[in-house]
């Protein structure tokens, strides 16, 4: 560790991509390893998406600007191990055998439920999803972008299919529920972001819990978030080292930092940021977590459902046939 | 001298007593560079590509089978209504505002008001406009929230696409109704002619080559638009440059080549309005010498 963190030290920079200051608190987790080790940390396209990063280690192969780590989605990472180098990090054991690739071409980091994030002023209290068809919701539901293109959204669709009875093996019911909701009059088709929840244009949102926070899209305590307690979907992000990485050693050490369990370490500042750690369960028995933090999740009690890869495969496949009719 | 030129190599030996050849079209290099590096390498790059297998390498037409899937068609149709339902209302009352401005006063405060008005509301577009118009008429104003249509395909972003289209209407038609002169309402007049009879037979034939033009113009305007209707639709693809987007940048495992298809299929939708478009302006421009 030692030798590395000299390593590291010695190339000075390492680059980053596609990591939104307010996404996961990954703005203060940047500041916090830039500060610990002195490092300093290129931060490129921080609103880019996990394709984009991967577009990015090739075209920028070779070049000192390439990134040195990515944090990309599993549909994503899976397709992309040729790129990636393997790596371990120390805390290795403390990372549930079914969210790493054996070798640690990949690992998963941190992730999120599923969750409905809406006003409770306008609103009062809402528990289900089936409520959301309402006439009171009239303009009000919104996803996190269009499931064909955007993987939050496409677990938008997944979460109502739960919600309705579906399995993850079909999302026909998703769909189905989303039909009803236009019908209904409740969809809203604009791209949900903090300024149009400020607007009211997106009073309900459908997003991760960890983007879907009151501090993330700038609301005050009226911002409730919950997950369905029939569909509790969860998915997490993975990192991965570029192979060809300009910065090998800071980038190291910046997985080492991400998977550290110390109290000012990533797993942490993650869980700070409304995330659930991969090392979430291990940090519980032995004590490290931050219990604040951890409280302030919104609560989930039933079974977790994962997405396979194959699942996401099939709900993509069967909403490029059918959303766009189903929403019209 | 070229003259100068034959005469000093006459008594040597018999050269060719040509002229030299004109380098006057060297001042074309620049737009010519310019068509080749934005318009034709871009279009060549696009029909590469979609004619490509992107697997196996080689070439196969059978990728453009692709345009003509229901999926993929709904989105030209798309296109087509918002485009046209928009184009043909911001023709319409563009005309109508471009002949007000006409009317008055060539010198005066209102049409310069007009004209520069027009210039900037033309190039209002984007996710600008339509959270402009979310401030302004939508949700948050409370007026017509309930309503709830303008989210309606093509109603809702069609009325937002006319706050672009009615300023580049008038612009592009006032000098068509400028070039109407007094002097053949005069004559008609003189010849005993109703202003009926003045607009059915002298200048609607002379403003409808231009009217025709316009409208292809605001039509391809509104083809390309892109990120007023990705800001206001963000959710579901209605449009074709929508769903090239998604081409490129899906993450959930739909991105392919289909988005090089759809652009092909762009360009010769293009291609068929500026050749209407450059047709009927050449007709137009007989009258307004």
């Amino acid at each position: 560790m030692t030798k590395l963190i000299a390593a590291a030290k010695q190339e000075g920079t390492l680059n980053v991509i596609a990591l939104p200051p307010t996404w996961a608190n990954y703005g203060n987790i940047i500041k916090a390893f830039a500060k610990k080790y002195g490092i300093k940390v290129v931060s490129q396209n921080p609103e880019g998406s996990s394709q984009d990063e991967v577009n990015a280690v090739k075209s920028e192969n070779g070049t000192s600007k390439a990134p040195d780590v990515l944090d990309v989605g599993m549909a994503v990472a899976l397709v992309s191990t040729s790129l990636f180098a393997p790596y371990q990090v120390s805390t290795w054991s403390s990372i549930p055998a079914a969210q790493k690739d054996p070798k640690g071409l990949w690992t998963q980091d941190y992730g999120g439920y599923m969750s409905v994030g809406y006003n409770s002023a306008k609103f009062g209290t809402i528990t289900s999803m089936s409520q959301l068809l309402g006439p009171k919701f009239k303009n009000s539901v919104s996803l996190n972008g269009n499931p064909t293109a955007a993987n939050a959204a496409l677990n938008g669709v997944m979460m109502a299919n739960l919600a309705a009875g579906g399995t993850a093996d079909s999302i026909a019911k998703g769909v189905d529920f989303f039909h009803s909701l236009k019908q209904a009059g409740n969809f809203v088709p604009v791209q949900a972001t903090p300024a149009t929840i400020k607007a009211g244009t997106t009073p309900i949102v459908l997003n991760w819990d960890y983007l879907n926070t009151a501090s993330v899209v700038g609301q005050g305590a009226n911002w409730k978030v919950f997950v369905p307690s029939n569909a509790e979907l969860a998915g997490y992000y993975a990192q991965a080292v570029n192979k060809t990485a300009p910065h090998p050693a800071a980038a190291r050490l910046w997985e080492e930092f991400l998977y550290s369990q110390t109290a000012g370490g990533g797993q942490n500042l993650w869980l700070q940021g409304g995330a659930r750690p991969v090392e979430m369960t291990a940090m519980t028995s032995d004590s490290s977590i931050d219990t604040s933090a951890a409280s302030a999740l919104p609560p989930v009690t039933g079974t977790t459902v994962f997405l396979t890869p194959t699942q996401a495969t099939s709900a993509a496949t069967y909403l490029s046939a059918h959303w766009a009719q189903a929403v019209k | 001298m070229a003259v100068a030129a034959t005469t000093t190599a006459a008594g040597a030996r018999p050269v060719r007593a040509g002229r030299r050849p004109s380098l006057a079209w060297l001042g074309t290099v620049p737009f010519l560079g310019y068509v080749a590096v934005f318009l034709l390498l871009p279009t060549g790059i696009v029909l590469w590509n979609a004619i490509r297998n992107p697997t196996a390498g080689g070439f196969e037409l059978s990728n453009l089978k692709q345009l003509f899937n229901s999926t993929e068609r709904s989105y030209f149709t798309g296109s087509l209504e918002l485009s046209a339902a928009s184009s043909v209302i911001a023709a319409v009352l563009g005309a109508i505002l471009a002949y007000a401005v006409a009317s008055g006063n060539p010198d005066g405060v209102v049409r310069r008001l007009y004209l520069s008005g027009s210039g900037v509301l033309a190039q209002f577009g984007g996710v600008t406009l339509a959270f402009a118009f979310n401030a302004a008429i939508g949700p948050t104003s409370g007026f017509l929230f309930h309503a709830g249509w303008y989210y309606n395909f093509p109603a809702g972003i069609g009325l937002i696409y006319t706050y672009f289209q009615i300023p580049l209407m008038v612009l592009v038609f006032l000098p068509a109704i400028d070039g109407l002169k007094a002097q053949w309402r005069e004559a008609c007049e003189n010849l005993g002619g109703s202003t009926w009879q003045y607009w059915r037979h002298v200048a609607a034939p002379l403003l409808a080559p231009a009217f025709i033009g316009a409208t292809l113009l605001l039509f391809a305007n509104a083809l390309s638009a892109y990120a007023t209707i990705q800001a206001w639709e963000n959710q579901i693809s209605y449009t074709v440059p929508q769903q090239i987007y998604i081409a490129i940048n899906s993450e959930v495992g739909l991105a392919s080549n289909a988005g090089d298809v759809l652009a092909l299929g762009m360009v010769v939708m293009v291609a068929i309005i500026m050749i209407g478009y450059f047709l009927l302006q050449r007709r137009a421009a007989r009258w307004l010498r």
